[in-house]
């Protein structure tokens, strides 16, 4: 470690499969550190005295500690330094931004690179779950109050995982029949493996969580519903699932789909296992519309679907492109086109009403607009026509109002979102939370467990205590 | 697992009926709600509109056709045999209120969905004629249950089997003429319900008609069952089922109902295959 405060050196890439072979298949596209591998990289962490990168975290994860385990072969040690702050490692690992939180606070990045904080957790919470003895956290004695936890994204497990620890009684809810929401319906396998989400989860159920899954609350039961039936507490976490499409002409044709439902269809539902019965529009020249991740994941998608060329349409220039850097970058790797400063104008298709083509608008950037990314602003009469018969489009997903329209007293944004005090998550009902996406808008794994965290302490601390 | 407690072929081996226990979701539904099926681990999530519900056996009955692989799984299940899962109720319950004369009009297993419907609509105190068409009086279901609930019965089909020859367009045509409904609710295939959508359309007569689209989570998250109801982009699952028939692009329904036509049609043809080398083999070695 003090080596490293001499000569800096570079961090030690993850190895993954290469591009050309992953494009075909669904496994996972970076393999992970060798125990040789995350011991080098460990051994790079200067172990500040106050870590900035500690900071950056959304759950304020103990970097320093849990790498110094590393460094020293304390594996087992390790991965229970994070979850003292994190339920959910093998996924965060995975799928946060690291570098623009812990990494991107990293003091060696200021002159080179910082340490692979991402890639240290994602080595230890694999370790643990193919080499660790499968000792659960310690729970406190059971309190005898009961919490309905609805929505088993990351928000919702993260509650789930702290009550249950404090001696709560937790009902997990889920409306589809698998829990684990986003990480399950709308991450793709090659980016984070179901199976690791399943584990996660199972950890929750052997801590003694009790998972329903099949139902819709809003519709099956209501907030209110559960509070009268006996719970004290609930939080709702029910993402962000209603998604935008571009209201243009010929959006209904067959071939164009939500992103929502074209990677539920591939993910949750398995549509690339021909083990399952679930029929997916085959898209030779496909088109994936928006630059987030989503869109990133759906054009990855398909081309391993089959796709013989896709691209993404995206009506900003690369700078202003949300999705992670790597993640366009893998995109590119394998093949996906990105068509920059270009918006669909119109969808056309063939008598039966499939999807044949896309017309777009070229654009050019104007004046910075409210979020201070600069305007696309349409150039005249440079519109074009593509072959296409497979469009996904990703531009974002809002506020569903299947549960918040069935219960009027948790107050509402303009937008449809729920109100939730930012320091707490409490909602403007009495006994109930909310937190993640349905409260801030589509946003990240790891926000959404920083709010379930703030929520679950907040909710220990009516139940013990009062509201 | 939800386990069915009842099984009956009202047309053998093509339209099934299952009575499913779901206590929650046969406390909460009402008419005109769906539920989502889901027969294995492997299996499509199938919307299916209730045709029924008991909240005190805690039941909820459904009535599907054969037409495809998955519910050709389903009517492979047997009394005692269960779906692995039951979402519901979804969808937004129909809106019964006492308008004077209602006309139900039914074809194929839109009578199933047609049959709380009509119901509730009797209770609230309507005058109901049920107009019911089928291909012969084999293919028709729940004559008499809808027969005892309504005022007045006519049952239509093509082969005049049922009592009267002609389309149920025909019935409804001389109702029209001669005892104007109020109302009509029109669940059926997709050219019953345009065809009845039409001939009130010129009279002004109110027509609710109930959509079954392709969806996956029947909860407004993926926008599969999209439809355009009077120009606008509505999705079936949360916003309907049920929409004014007189708005509804039937086109455009019809043409999103076949997007996955060609690969169902396999998936049954492979699915007949492996059942038959099945029997095949059961018979060989019995």
């Amino acid at each position: 470690m003090q080596e490293s405060k001499k000569t800096p050196t570079n961090r030690h890439p993850m190895p993954e499969q290469p591009a050309e072979v992953r494009r075909h298949n669904f496994l996972e596209v970076p393999l992970g550190y060798t125990e040789e591998m995350a011991q080098a990289e460990a051994a790079r962490c200067l172990q500040c005295k106050t870590p900035k990168c500690v900071e950056g975290c959304p759950v304020a994860v103990p970097i320093p500690r849990f790498i110094r385990a590393i460094a020293q072969g304390r594996f087992a040690e390790g991965i229970r330094i994070i979850w003292e702050k994190n339920g959910l490692p093998a996924v965060c690992g995975r799928v946060c931004p690291q570098e623009i939180q812990c990494e991107g606070q990293c003091v060696l990045g200021k002159k080179g690179q910082p340490v692979a904080i991402g890639n240290l957790e994602r080595f230890l919470a694999d370790w643990e779950r193919n080499h660790g003895d499968g000792s659960l956290p310690a729970k406190q004695p059971s309190t005898g109050k009961r919490v309905a936890v609805v929505g088993s994204g990351p928000s919702g497990l993260t509650v789930a995982g702290d009550l249950v620890l404090k001696g709560h009684g937790v009902t997990l809810f889920e409306a589809f029949h698998k829990p684990g929401g986003v990480l399950i319906y709308g991450i793709p396998e090659f980016r984070l493996p179901k199976a690791i989400v399943e584990a996660e989860v199972s950890i929750l159920e052997k801590l003694g969580v009790d998972i329903a899954c099949n139902t819709v609350v809003g519709r099956a039961v209501d907030v209110s519903e559960l509070l009268a039936e006996g719970y004290d507490a609930v939080f709702v976490g029910v993402g962000a699932g209603l998604p935008r499409f571009l209201n243009v002409p010929g959006e209904n044709l067959i071939g164009v789909y939500s992103a929502n439902e074209y990677l539920t269809r591939a993910n949750l539902m398995k549509a690339y296992d021909p083990l399952y019965d679930t029929p997916l529009v085959p898209g030779k020249n496909v088109v994936v519309v928006g630059g987030g991740n989503v869109a990133m994941d759906s054009a990855r998608t398909a081309l391993r679907m089959g796709a013989e060329s896709v691209k993404i349409v995206y009506r900003r220039s690369r700078e202003e492109m949300p999705a992670r850097a790597e993640e366009a970058h893998h995109a590119e790797q394998e093949g996906v086109e990105f068509l920059l400063l270009s918006n669909p104008l119109r969808f056309d298709g063939n008598s039966e009403g499939r999807l044949t083509s896309v017309t777009c608008e070229r654009m050019t950037l104007g004046e910075p607009d409210a979020s201070g990314r600069r305007r696309p602003v349409p150039l005249e009469g440079a519109d074009f026509t593509m072959d296409c018969d497979l469009a996904i489009i990703a531009v974002g997903s809002g506020a569903n109002p299947l549960l918040t329209s069935s219960e009027p007293a948790i107050r509402l944004n303009r937008r449809g979102n729920i109100e939730a005090d930012p320091a707490t998550g409490k909602t403007s009902m009495r006994g109930v939370w909310a937190g993640g996406d349905i409260v801030t808008g589509a946003a990240t794994v790891i926000l959404a467990m920083g709010a379930g965290r703030k929520a679950a302490d907040s909710i220990h601390d009516y139940l013990m205590r009062g509201w | 697992m939800f386990k069915i407690v009842r099984k009956e072929e009202l047309v053998p081996s093509s339209v099934i009926l299952h009575e499913i226990e779901a206590p929650r979701v046969a406390r909460k539904a009402k008419p005109g709600q769906f539920v989502i099926l889901k027969a294995t681990e492997t299996g499509e999530r199938i919307p299916l509109t209730m045709a029924d519900t008991n909240p005190e056996t805690g039941t909820v009955t459904v009535i599907f056709m054969v037409v495809g692989k998955s519910t050709a799984i389903f009517s492979g299940l047997k009394e005692g045999d269960a779906y692995t899962d039951l979402i519901g109720p979804l969808g937004r319950p129909t809106d019964i209120e006492k308008v004077g004369h209602v006309v139900c009009v039914g074809g194929g297993t839109g009578i199933a969905v047609l049959h709380p419907i009509a119901r509730a609509m009797k209770k609230a105190g309507n005058r109901v004629t049920t107009i019911l068409g089928a291909r012969s009086e084999n293919f028709l279901i729940l004559k008499e249950q809808m027969g005892a609930l309504s005022d007045t019965l006519i049952a239509m089909s093509d082969d005049g089997s049922t009592g009267r020859k002609g389309f149920v367009t025909d019935a409804l045509q001389e109702i029209m003429a001669t005892d104007k409904p109020d109302l009509v609710v029109a669940i059926g295939p997709v050219p019953m319900m345009r065809a009845v959508s039409e001939l009130t359309r010129p009279a002004g007569i109110h027509t609710l008609v109930s959509l079954n689209p392709v969806m996956v989570d029947g909860t407004g998250m993926c926008g599969g069952c999209r439809v355009t109801v009077g120009g606008e982009t509505k999705f079936a699952c949360v916003d309907g089922p049920e929409f004014d028939g007189h708005k509804v692009d039937f086109s455009g329904l019809a043409q999103r109902l076949n997007a996955y036509k060609a690969m169902e049609t396999e998936a049954m043809a492979a699915h007949r295959c492996r059942m038959e080398a099945q029997m095949n083999q059961l018979e060989k070695q019995a």
